[in-house]
């Protein structure tokens, strides 16, 4: 089969504006009666969900959590991008792009992403006239800030929570449709697959997670927009019930995945403690903006971090990369953490740490508030003054980052490590966002499309509502409105019964394993295999290894799980169970995608392609592609390719230097 | 640590719950609570048992998911921190930990420590929202904000909809929650034209829930994660005033 994007003709700067007036339209009347399923409910659900709605058609929403307003945009903190060219600074769409583009090594499709920085600026007005509270000037003016991998100040933000507003911008819009009757709303919900017939998506089947109850629900048209699939590493910043079901259900039925080795690992997140450890979590990359990162210079160096003199440190991203400094991209400044720890420079017990550090920023700060207040200030009191300001910016994430570590990180640096964060890949989409199932889209961080082998900060909000917002509402048409004389399918068919029974034979052969086993066991040995062999470095013998390996995994789990209770009530356990044997089969397909990709690019990074430096050392004759893998079953997966075709923008080996 | 637990257990909605009580030894400090309780599941599912049903997601302080009465006081000891952000280091070795869900008439148990909070996204969907379609907006920098304003409405919008007001109350009561929605778009010259409409909608909405009503008792502030105070409440009431007062003047 080969792929087609279905990229429109035209100069890029036109194309989304030509190809938007010329899609075909559905009218009112129709839309009545043309039904959308929307599974998850975060930034691309609830916009999407809420849009379509508005335009008239009939929604039914699905999430796992007990609210819509609980999905996993909600944790985003640091902010959300747009080429609103506020600060004057020489931003515009088409720097947008490029910094995109660049900052996802050459990886992305280059008119999926201008029409992202495109639509950038309607977001921001949108999410004001709904009322988020983004941050502002005593002028009354919106603020703005810096994020990695740019020289511009295009991120708006609503202090360390900027998720939570945009989400809850996006969920009362949904709210408010679901009040008008237009949505209907099924929170907790799982999704456990997709019904097919004659090729097409026209339904799910979903499990309510109250009753056990398995549901049939049909749809015209099918759009998964339930996130990342970070948890296959077990350790992430991701929420504890995100998963990859969804996605790889549909993946089974026949939608490619696109570039499933892409992981992001993110630079700046609070060290491991212990064995104990659920989850990882982050420290915003807006703190790279004070903040500098430094380990010592001398190895093993066990003395506190004060005690250090300044010129027995090593600021490394500085020294490295004097142009973006403490802010070049996550993957970069990811890897040279990685490098100064295994050489023996990290701190902290466990030596898997750097510093973090906001001394000279306190210092900066105070002195300026002190000149703006004309008085003659002790160095401690414009340690003060500094501190008054620092808690004003990033006051949340000081505080949660002393809770977590029971560390005051105005006194002393914080310690930070990379870790698992956001997932590049994803379903393979067209420029619709529909993938190789007709009727069945993927929207945010479940398809693959914008970021290429690695995501700037403060696109994954942008992304994941340009897609709900202000791409998905049109390019439905393109599909529904070929649809308007199907009526809705009763869910008596044959393919729902399949389904069904299909969900249902699945759950008690899980449940009938009774081993010895509980889930998290495997899970944890499987997150254990992908860190080691498929996270931030890669290379060939670890990855077959891992691949045998997950397959071991695989075979223990199904022959000695142990999961309690029943099928009809409440099970988180069974829940769980669900997510990580789909996990299982993700984690064998990322490994065969980083092992065929036979260079570095972005969050790939294999030992074996690098320059001379420790740089990602890419290989655009050969690999300038989206792998698109398809489910073959017992056969395994077969690549298909979709050549990247640069008309615009003129590759380069990329430097931050 | 060694520890003492006794948990609220509860088979589904129409069973009645009871206390069960679990040693746990070799606890870490360091341990999340929510890792404790891991911990607990663990050692129940290999002794084969049920272990407890819990709700949790994000497990960093802002989906609002985790909901546990801790000794006595909603997301436990500390003021200002969700459950999930509480860690073991702040209970002494060998002390007894009560665990219990809220507990509200609006908020029925599903299992264990499992309520149903669906009532307030119906708070929301009575009037928690500006209308304004997607595509109408205008240029976001030609409504200037004053900052004090814009920094009042985000105040409010930190509620994460956790449901610890409810809980604390002595009455059930969601007015800090109902509040905190209506002050986040009062604040704002966006929500001004449908201001008195949306905190009459959200209140009767409210009361139609069946939560209780408010006798200024104050627990709601004290045990909110998000340090919401009483003064959105002031404003709620004044807006509920106003759009009576309104609605007899039209009537």
């Amino acid at each position: 089969m080969a792929l087609d994007a279905k990229i429109p003709g035209g100069s890029l700067a036109e194309k989304w504006t030509q190809y938007k007036s010329k899609i075909p339209l559905v009218n009112p009347a129709n839309k009545r009666s043309l039904e959308i399923i929307v599974v998850g409910s975060g930034l691309a659900g609830a916009s999407a969900a809420a849009s379509l709605a508005e335009m008239g058609y009939k929604v039914k929403v699905f999430c796992f959590q007990d609210s819509p307003r609980r999905a996993h945009s909600i944790a985003a903190q640091g902010g959300i991008n747009a080429a609103k060219n506020y600060q004057n600074d020489g931003d515009s769409v088409y720097r947008l792009f490029y910094d995109t583009i660049k900052g996802g090594d050459y990886r992305a499709r280059e008119a999926n992403v201008y029409r992202m920085a495109e639509v950038s600026t309607n977001i921001i007005d949108q999410c004001v006239a709904q009322g988020v509270p983004f941050a502002r000037e005593y002028g009354g003016l919106l603020s703005n800030r810096s994020f990695g991998g740019t020289q511009v100040q295009r991120t708006f933000y609503a202090a360390g929570q900027t998720g939570q507003q945009l989400l809850l911008g996006a969920y009362s819009a949904l709210e408010r449709q679901i009040g008008y009757g237009n949505v209907t709303m099924l929170s907790r919900h799982e999704m456990l697959d997709i019904v097919k017939i004659e090729g097409k998506a026209r339904g799910i089947i979903a499990r309510n997670l109250v009753t056990g109850e398995l549901e049939r629900h049909f749809g015209h048209a099918v759009l998964l927009c339930t996130g990342g699939y970070g948890n296959v590493f077990y350790l992430s910043t991701n929420a504890m019930g995100s998963n990859v079901t969804a996605a790889w259900k549909a993946h089974k039925r026949g939608a490619f995945f696109g570039n499933p080795c892409y992981t992001q690992i993110h630079p700046t997140c609070i060290p491991v403690s212990g064995d104990h450890q659920s989850k990882l979590t982050l420290m915003s990359e807006s703190l790279r903006n004070d903040g500098r990162i430094w380990v010592p210079g001398k190895q093993n160096d066990t003395r506190k971090a004060i005690d250090i003199p300044e010129e027995e440190r090593d600021y490394y991203l500085e020294r490295r990369y004097p142009a973006f400094g403490n802010l070049v991209p996550r993957d970069v400044a990811s890897r040279a953490a990685k490098e100064r720890c295994d050489a023996g420079y990290g701190v902290g017990s466990s030596k898997m740490a750097v510093y973090l550090d906001y001394a000279d920023a306190i210092d900066r700060y105070g002195k300026q508030e002190a000149t703006k207040l004309g008085e003659q200030a002790s160095e401690a009191r414009i340690r003060e003054l500094g501190k008054e300001v620092v808690k004003a910016k990033y006051g949340n994430l000081f505080d949660m980052y002393k809770q977590i570590t029971g560390e005051n990180p105005y006194e002393e640096p914080m310690r930070i490590y990379p870790a698992v964060h956001y997932t590049m890949g994803g379903l393979w989409v067209d420029y619709n966002l529909m993938t190789t199932v007709p009727g069945l889209y993927a929207l945010g961080e479940a398809n693959f499309s914008d970021h290429g082998a690695n995501r700037l900060g403060a696109s994954a909000l942008m992304q994941g509502l340009a897609d709900g917002y202000f791409v998905i509402p049109y390019t439905i048409g393109a599909y529904l409105s070929t649809e308007i004389r199907t009526k809705a399918i009763p869910t008596t068919h044959e393919a729902f019964e399949e389904a069904e029974n299909n969900v249902r034979n699945t759950l008690n052969q899980m449940l009938n394993i009774k081993g010895t086993k509980p889930v998290d066991h495997f899970h944890k040995a499987l997150g254990r295999i992908m860190w080691d062999e498929c996270g931030m470095s890669r290379n060939e013998a670890g990855l077959k290894q891992a691949i045998s390996d997950i397959r071991a995994i695989k075979t223990e789990f199904w022959s000695n799980v142990r999961i309690p209770g029943t099928s009809d009530e409440l099970n988180p356990e069974l829940e769980k169970a669900g997510r990580v044997a789909d996990f299982i089969e993700l984690g064998e397909l990322m490994c065969i995608d980083a092992l065929n990709r036979n260079e570095s690019c972005g969050g790939h990074f294999r030992e074996e392609y690098q320059t001379e430096e420790g740089e990602a050392l890419r290989d655009d004759e050969n690999f300038a592609f989206v792998s698109a893998w398809e489910y073959l079953g017992a056969m395994g997966f077969e690549l298909h390719k979709e050549e990247l075709i640069y008309e615009n923008i003129k590759i380069a080996q990329r430097s931050y230097k | 640590m060694q520890l003492t637990i006794k948990v609220w257990r509860q088979k589904n909605n129409k069973s009645k719950g009871k206390f069960e009580t679990h040693q746990l030894s070799n606890i870490s400090p360091d341990m999340s609570f929510l890792e404790m309780i891991d911990v607990l599941n663990i050692q129940m599912i290999e002794a084969g048992q049920d272990p407890v049903a819990f709700d949790h997601d994000c497990r960093e302080g802002i989906c609002g998911t985790c909901s546990m009465y801790i000794n006595g006081r909603p997301h436990g000891p500390h003021s200002g921190i969700t459950t999930c952000l509480l860690h073991m280091r702040s209970f002494k070795d060998g002390e007894t930990i009560v665990i219990e869900p809220w507990r509200s008439a609006a908020f029925p148990v599903l299992k264990d420590l499992v309520v149903d909070r669906s009532s307030f996204d119906r708070i929301v969907a009575a009037g928690g929202f500006i209308s304004v379609n997607t595509g109408n907006a205008q240029d976001a920098n030609s409504l200037p904000i004053n900052k004090e304003d814009a920094d009042a409405s985000f105040a409010a919008a930190a509620c994460i909809g956790c449901g610890a007001c409810v809980a604390a109350c002595p009455n059930g009561s969601a007015m800090l929650f109902t509040a905190a929605k209506i002050t986040k778009l009062a604040k704002l010259p966006q929500g001004q034209p449908e201001r008195y409409i949306r905190a009459k909608s959200m209140v009767q909405q409210m009361d139609k829930e069946g939560f209780g009503a408010c006798s200024n008792h104050g627990a709601c502030e004290v045990e909110c994660p998000k340090e919401i105070t009483l003064e959105t409440i002031a404003l709620m009431n004044r807006d509920y005033l106003t759009a009576s007062l309104i609605e007899n003047k039209e009537g």
